[in-house]
Parts: C-alpha cells; sequence; structure tokens
C-alpha cells in the first residue's frame, strides 16, 4: 500500500501532525526510530507552554509559539492531557535586569503575547512567597502554562490511530528514493514503506534524514540539558514557571512546578557531541541546583527524586525551518525544532497541515474524532466515581504503584490502549506508575509482571525501553 | 460509604510489626475479633518472605532463623486467633476521626471505623534518583531489595557482573547472594568511612567471599545506553565530593543500591503526624502513639531497625499502648527525650510521666565510636552512665530508663542521652 503521507519521528510534533491530518482523507503512516512514541527530546524537557515572548520579532519561532500557546489549553482538554495555565515569571536581579525584561515585555506586545505585566518586588513576593529576596521585579507572563509533554504525545498518537493512522515501531529510516512521484523510505531492518509526501519530524536526526534524501545540509546541535525532579512534598515552592534573565545559551535556569506538581529544575546548556548520549555530566546538578538558588533559595537537591538530561535541536540561525527540501516540495523538512517547541506543537501542526494540503489537497473525513479514550485516573476521582468504576472492573480496586496511587486497571489500559505500552517505561510514561518518590522500586516488578500477562510474553522479555535494556536475565539456579 | 466495618483495632501492614502489634493488643485485652490486619502484598510476612538468608531471631527466639521462618512463628500466630486479615489491600488514606480507608479486588473500596491505628508499613529503600549519580539510566540499575525479590522470589538473576553502591545490610547480604547464584561482584563502595552495615554481615557477604568494600568511594557515573555497561567510582574526601584523579572505570552490567532505607510514611504524612526529622518516623510516645490520638506506630515506619527482633519488641509495646488507649488510658504531660553528642535521634521522643514501668530508649550513633561512655542526663542529674567498648551507626543502642527514675519525672523534665570520653 502507498501512504499519502509519512512522518517521521514520534516526537510531539510528529504525533500531532499525524492527528492533524488524520482530520483529512489522508492514509498517514508514522515511522519511529524507537519502540514508543516520545522517546526523543519530547520526554525530557522543561514542560513548559511559553507565552511567546523570547524569540526575535517576526521569527517563526514567535508566530507559532504564540498561536501553539494559545492553542494549548483546549487541545489538552480535548485530550484529556494534564495541563495547567500557571504563569511564567522573568526574574530580575538588578536595574540592568529590569531594562532585560522590559525589552522582553516590548517583544511580547509585538509578538501577540496577551496578558503581560511587569510587576515590582512586592507583588512578586505576594504571588511567589519563596522567591529569592535579591529579586527586585520580574516579568509576569499569565499565559504561559505547564503540560506533560510525554502525555501529549502519547495522547496524540491514541488520537491519531483512533482516526486511522498506522504507526511503525522500531523504524529507524536509513534510506530514501522516489520513483514515480512515490517515496520509497527503508529501515535499516530492510522493510520498505512507501509515501506520496514525507514530513521529516525527526527532531535531533532531521538534518540526518534531510541529508538522506537529497544531499541538503543541515547542522542541529545537540544541546543537553540535565534537571533534577524534586519530591511531591516540595509542591509549594513554586507555583508559577520561574525564569532568570536569557542569555545566549538559552532561557537560563527555571524552576517550575510540572503538570503532575513536581518541582522541576533545570536545564543546564551545553552543546555536545553525541546525539544519542542522555548522560548527566558529572557534578552538573550541583551546579544547576546552585545557579536556582538563586531564584528559589530552598530548593534543595536534598529533594530530588530523579535527575535525568535531554537534548535540544539547535539549529544555528536560532529559528525554526519548516520548508519544503528544495528539490521536491512533497517532502517537508521541520529542522531545529527546539525550545518554544513543545510550546509550538500544537501550531506547528496546523502549519504543517496547511503545507500538506497544499501539495495534496483533499477533504475532510466526516467522521473525525479529535479526541481519544478518556484514561481513568483512580487518585483523582470521587469515592463514589472509584466505587462505581471498581463495581465494573475490580482491577481498580488494586493499588501497583504505591507512590502515585496507580492501579491495576489503568496499567492494563495504557497497555491495550491504541498504541499502547509495551516495556516498563511506557507504562510509566502513560499511568506515572514508577513515577514517584521510590523510583519504581515497589511496582517495577508488578508491571513487568503485568506486561508479561497482557502481551503473553515470558517476563525476562519485558524490557525497560526496548532495544537491549532487558532487566532480568535467565532463571536463578 | 456502601462498604463500612466497625474494629477497635487497625494495623496497617502484615510484616513482623503489624503481626506482633496486633498479638500484643489481643494479649492486653483487645477481643481478637476486633483487630484486623490490612497487608498490600498478596501474603502476610512482609520483607521478611524475601529475606532467606538467616540470622533472624537470636534476640527474641534464642535460635537462628530464616527471614520466612521468623516471619511464619507469627502467621502461625495469627492464624489461630480470629483476628482479621486481609492482604492484597492497600490503605488509600486515614481520617482525622480514624476512619481507614482501603481497597482491594474482592470487598472495593472499604471504609474501617477504628478506635486505634497501629502504622507498620515499613521502609522503603532510597533510589538512584535521590543520590547525584551522572551518566546515563540505562536498565539494569536497581535497589538491591528489588533485586533480592527477582532472585529469592522471582527466580530471575538481574544481572551477571555486579558493582553494589552502599554497604547497608540489604547490599552486604544481596553481594553474597548474587555471588552464590554465579554473578561475579566487583566490588561494594560506601560512601562513608565506615560501613552502615551490620559487622557480622561484612565478615559473612564479603571478607568469606573475597569481595572487596572500598570505603570513602562511591559511583559517580553509570555508563550503557541501554543496559549498564560500567560505572566510573572515585574516592571521596571529608565532605563526600569525588575527589579528582581517583576516578576508575569497572565494566559491569548491573548496579546494585543499598544506600539507606527510608520509613514508609506517605499515610502518617496525609494524617498530619509531628514527625522527627532524623528518624523520618512519627515522634512517638513511650508507648508509640503519635502525636494524632489514638494513631500509633511501630517497626521501621517508625524508626529504620537493625534487627527484626528490635522490630518484634518495639511492637508488642505498640499493641499493649493502642489496647490502653482503647480501654481509655490517655497520656497527657510528657518528660521529652533527646540525643545530642553523637546520638543521632532518640525513641521514643517522650514519656508519659505517669508511666510506672521500666522504658529502652532506643537509638543510633552518629559516627564509629571506640571506649566511649553513653550518659544519660535527667535535667541536669547524671542517671544511667555506662562504658561501650564500641558504638557503630550500623547497630541501633539502647538505654533502660527504670522504674525509681520514672517516678521522679515531671512535665517537660529533658532527657538527654549523649557520648562521652571514656
Amino acid at each position: 500500500m502507498v501512504y499519502d503521507v509519512a512522518i517521521i519521528g514520534a516526537g510531539v510534533v510528529g504525533t500531532l501532525t499525524a492527528r492533524a491530518l488524520s482530520e483529512y482523507n489522508y492514509n498517514v503512516v508514522i515511522l519511529e526510530k524507537t519502540s514508543d512514541v516520545a522517546m526523543g527530546t519530547t520526554k525530557a524537557n522543561s514542560g513548559i507552554v511559553h507565552a511567546g515572548f523570547d524569540a526575535k520579532n517576526g521569527s517563526l519561532k514567535a508566530k507559532l509559539n504564540v498561536q501553539g500557546c494559545n492553542m494549548m489549553e483546549n487541545l489538552c482538554k480535548m485530550l484529556y492531557v494534564p495541563y495547567e495555565k500557571n504563569g511564567s515569571l522573568v526574574v530580575a536581579f538588578s536595574e540592568n535586569e529590569i531594562e532585560t525584561i522590559k525589552e522582553l515585555y516590548n517583544r511580547g506586545i509585538n509578538n501577540g503575547v496577551p496578558d503581560m505585566e511587569i510587576i515590582d518586588q512586592k507583588k512578586l513576593r505576594e504571588i511567589e512567597p519563596n522567591i529569592s529576596e535579591n529579586a527586585v521585579g520580574a516579568l509576569w507572563a499569565k499565559s504561559a502554562g505547564i503540560v506533560s509533554p510525554y502525555e501529549l504525545a502519547i495522547a496524540a498518537a491514541e488520537c491519531a490511530v483512533l482516526n486511522g493512522v498506522n504507526f511503525e515501531r522500531n523504524f529507524a529510516v536509513n534510506n530514501i528514493t522516489k520513483k514515480d512521484d512515490i517515496f520509497q523510505l527503508e529501515c535499516k531492518c530492510g522493510k520498505k514503506v512507501e509515501a506520496r509526501v514525507v514530513i521529516n519530524a525527526a527532531g535531533l536526526y532531521a538534518d540526518t534524514i534531510a541529508n538522506i534524501w537529497n544531499g541538503e545540509k543541515f547542522n542541529i546541535i545537540p544541546r543537553l540539558g540535565e534537571y533534577g525532579l524534586l519530591d511531591r512534598g516540595c509542591a509549594s515552592l513554586a507555583s508559577h514557571t520561574i525564569f532568570q534573565c536569557p542569555n545566549e545559551m538559552g532561557k537560563g535556569i527555571l524552576v517550575t512546578p510540572t503538570a503532575h506538581h513536581n518541582i522541576l529544575v533545570g536545564p543546564s546548556a551545553v552543546n555536545v557531541e553525541e546525539k544519542d548520549d542522555l548522560s548527566v555530566r558529572v557534578g552538573a546538578l550541583r551546579e544547576v541546583f546552585s545557579k536556582a538558588n538563586k531564584s528559589v533559595p530552598a530548593v534543595s537537591m536534598r529533594d530530588m527524586i530523579t535527575s535525568f538530561a535531554g537534548l535540544r535541536a539547535h539549529l544555528d540561525t536560532d529559528d525554526f525551518y519548516i520548508e519544503p527540501s528544495k528539490t521536491d516540495n512533497a517532502f517537508i523538512n521541520l529542522i531545529g525544532i527546539e525550545s518554544p517547541g513543545l510550546a509550538s506543537s500544537p501550531a506547528i501542526a496546523e502549519y504543517v497541515k496547511e503545507m500538506v494540503l497544499k501539495v495534496s489537497p483533499t477533504d475532510k473525513k466526516a467522521d473525525w474524532n479529535p479526541s481519544r479514550r478518556k484514561p481513568v485516573v483512580f487518585r483523582e476521582l470521587s469515592k463514589a466515581e472509584q466505587e462505581s468504576l471498581i463495581e465494573n472492573n475490580p482491577d481498580y480496586a488494586k493499588i501497583i504503584c504505591r507512590c502515585e496511587t496507580i492501579t491495576e486497571g489503568e496499567i492494563r489500559d495504557a497497555i491495550r490502549a491504541p498504541f499502547g505500552a509495551i516495556d516498563v517505561d511506557g507504562v510509566k510514561r502513560r499511568t506515572r506508575a514508577g513515577m514517584g518518590r521510590c523510583q519504581g522500586g515497589f511496582c517495577g516488578s508488578k508491571v513487568m509482571e503485568i506486561l508479561s500477562e497482557e502481551l503473553g510474553k515470558p517476563i525476562n522479555e519485558i524490557n525497560k525501553f526496548g532495544g537491549n535494556s532487558d532487566i532480568i536475565y535467565e532463571r536463578t539456579k | 460509604m456502601s462498604n463500612t466495618l466497625n474494629f477497635d483495632l487497625v494495623v496497617v501492614g502484615g510484616g513482623p510489626a503489624g503481626m506482633a502489634a496486633a498479638l500484643s493488643a489481643r494479649d492486653n485485652g483487645i477481643p481478637e475479633e476486633n483487630i484486623i490486619i490490612l497487608e498490600r502484598a498478596e501474603t502476610l510476612g512482609g520483607i521478611l518472605e524475601q529475606c532467606i538468608h538467616t540470622g533472624f531471631g537470636l534476640h527474641y527466639f534464642g535460635e537462628e532463623l530464616s527471614g520466612p521462618e521468623y516471619a511464619h512463628k507469627f502467621i502461625e500466630q495469627v492464624e489461630n486467633t480470629k483476628i482479621a486479615v486481609k492482604t492484597d489491600t492497600m490503605v488509600l488514606n486515614i481520617t482525622d476521626d480514624n476512619h481507614v480507608i482501603c481497597s482491594n479486588k474482592n470487598d472495593g473500596l472499604i471504609e474501617i471505623k477504628a478506635k486505634a491505628i497501629i502504622l507498620a508499613m515499613g521502609c522503603r529503600e532510597r533510589p538512584r534518583g535521590a543520590l547525584d549519580i551522572a551518566g546515563s539510566r540505562p536498565a539494569g540499575v536497581m535497589s538491591a531489595g528489588a533485586a533480592q525479590k527477582f532472585v529469592n522470589i522471582d527466580g530471575y538473576m538481574p544481572g551477571k557482573e555486579v558493582v553494589i553502591l552502599g554497604s547497608g545490610d540489604i547490599g552486604l547480604i544481596m553481594a553474597r547472594r548474587m555471588t552464590l547464584e554465579g554473578a561475579k561482584v566487583k566490588v561494594v563502595c560506601e560512601v562513608m568511612p565506615y560501613s552502615g552495615g551490620l559487622q557480622r554481615n561484612i565478615v559473612q557477604c564479603l571478607e568469606d567471599f573475597d569481595i572487596p568494600l572500598r570505603l570513602s568511594c562511591t559511583v559517580i557515573k553509570v555508563h550503557g545506553k541501554e543496559r549498564v555497561e560500567g560505572v566510573t567510582i572515585a574516592n571521596v574526601d571529608e565532605h563526600m565530593l569525588p575527589i579528582p584523579g581517583t576516578e576508575e572505570y569497572i565494566p559491569c552490567d548491573t548496579v546494585l543500591l543499598s544506600v539507606g532505607l527510608i520509613p514508609e510514611n506517605e499515610l502518617s504524612n496525609q494524617i498530619n503526624l509531628e514527625m522527627d526529622p532524623v528518624t523520618r518516623g512519627p515522634k512517638v510516645n513511650e508507648m508509640r502513639e503519635t502525636s494524632h490520638k489514638g494513631v500509633f506506630a511501630c517497626g521501621n515506619v517508625l524508626q529504620v531497625h537493625d534487627l527484626v527482633d528490635y522490630v518484634t519488641l518495639e511492637s508488642q509495646i505498640a499493641g499493649k499502648g493502642a489496647a490502653q488507649y482503647i480501654n481509655g488510658v490517655t497520656a497527657e504531660k510528657f518528660a521529652y527525650c533527646k540525643g545530642i553528642n553523637g546520638v543521632r535521634y532518640t525513641v521514643p521522643q517522650k514519656i508519659n510521666i505517669e508511666q510506672k514501668e521500666e522504658v529502652k530508649i532506643y537509638f543510633r550513633v552518629a559516627n564509629v565510636y571506640k571506649d566511649k561512655r553513653i550518659v544519660v542526663k535527667l535535667n541536669d542529674e547524671v542517671i544511667i552512665d555506662k562504658k561501650k567498648k564500641k558504638l557503630a551507626p550500623g547497630e541501633m543502642e539502647n538505654v533502660a530508663i527504670k522504674p525509681e527514675i520514672l517516678e521522679k519525672l515531671k512535665a517537660d523534665d529533658q532527657i538527654v542521652v549523649s557520648i562521652e570520653e571514656g
């Protein structure tokens, strides 16, 4: 079968684009190199829906960020994705920095950012009591928010699958040719997929994919960001997303609540060589926390429950590059989708959809479903709702992850879902089992048992995140 | 709620602490049919079920038992009573008026109205994420206890070439266990200048198997993208920061962590119990009653113990305290205990001044000490002064406050335990 559209990459941009295209009469396939969605930059970033005052006036980043931020709340409601419009603060520590935030304010006005305000020290401490006493003022952008980035991609993928989009897991594209208006995309494993339009949403590897196709050269620089995540007991430390003034490497170290009410501290910003090395550098976290203490003195590594690193796909032009390839309008490159890529993702999906419609016009489907199954989140239900849920399915009465109160029913749902979980980390990102303070110490082996049962695989074949990430080996003697 | 039950006493947790507490409440006059134990696992016994090595029971039973044997002695006793047991049951929350909300597949949600509650949830292991270990996040890094479950309960090997970080008892036990199952344990690294485990475990689990223990040494980086491929270890200075130039790469496929146990106090925090920042358990009086009337705590949820025998003894006190509370005995005025000068904490943190029976104060020390004295003062008067050849953080110590001293207690008296020069 020849697909109308093949999307390379199942990050938040690829999956939302697939969802947007699924509203039309296209046969769409997503080709994902790993075994799950959201495995690249999407799973390890700040989870911030930026308001849109950072990007240069007139840039694609500015335009799509402001649009995306505006779309995010409704989209998340529709897809049942944790989101909160918590507002962001860029904190100034000197009169010079007050000038900087005024510049940001003006840039924001020009970019079309709504609901901004420059506030003084008194007001700042009133809305964010744990902020440093050295902060003299802040730019408060009320339209900024926080979202669970991997859940957004998972939800978009589920919605896309419901609307007929196909998925190829473990499909690492390593050759692209075209014959009679049809692209042939070849996987490392030998498998082939054919499509009339190709969307290169390969994130960090988008330059490689573009190059494979027609030799065009882009230079994506992987820029490492290291984070520490704090116990939920620290949730009261910050309610807004707290930035320091930006520098040439980005938006600096932030302290923010996540959409699940942990406190996230980071990221560092350092250009690295390897695109697949998500190592936290020795000593990096101490530096991140010490910088974060400038804005929120009470954040402490003692409260850390996990640390991680992500890579940004940095392009030297410092803007998104979303254009058809120089040799073929039907091959669309999305390059340099770094921050504010997450905030912009709903708008990027629309933008790319319009490009596809231009290349290959078609009609809307009559029966498009913009939503997905509503996931059961047991801990958020009332007692009465919990009781009626259990009455229909006692699996919801068995708590598997005690830290986050995740039931067996929710874990089975996540495995049975369209494009469901097939490994331990996949269950974790879909349900939060293992995301709490014990980091899966208690529930890890139980999740493996349920996966083994649902997938009909022996337990020693259940791994952490695909590939060779085996957790246990052979039987004991 | 449709499913409502009434019990005099609800015990949360069916490990050694919960079982001993329930049996003790029965022995102290609470009718056994008015007691219920709630256990989240499929069976009673708690973590002892996976501790198939011996060394349990020497103090309490005067014989050396395996974990399951020790547990079984209590399981049998519980089964021979009318004490109700619900396994596979998780407590979701406890209300201010001592109702326990729990859930299982057979009953769905249950609300149990209790006169008294004993918290006996045990403890959990500190995960990797809580430590500043750089590197990647591949499969093959797990807590020693998780590995113990894979090997002893599920019958699977979690790795072949192992580095263990932390010399807590579970880490030491697993060094031996993995070796016996054919794995190669390359090194046990301990960030402190001394081990946090029992001396007998260092001898029987490491020395007897020629497994090196490196003190003042830690894992600074994990290598490997999908599965662990190795670790970088380094010596640390007195601030526990890695010393540049001492890094060493060790190839391995597994990293086991035994870097501390944390009392499992989710429920305690939910009902806002007053907590001790050192033990990370609730503050209690000598009967192990917490700051919440009618809520007691015992076992590793209160303080991480070195030996299960002491868990049993402590839980019997809590069971007795709960029984007395149910029968109307309450305490209002207290003397307060604290540790100083090398004594990290005390349990209990306060003593009812009406208490007539001997009270043992348990504590741990902050460092390894030789030829010192343990001194206890009531206000400024020395009431206990005993010589101690050796004190170590891995071992719990105790001092007994005799009835004749208790008789003198007045409200707000200070009982201070300290380490003094020999």
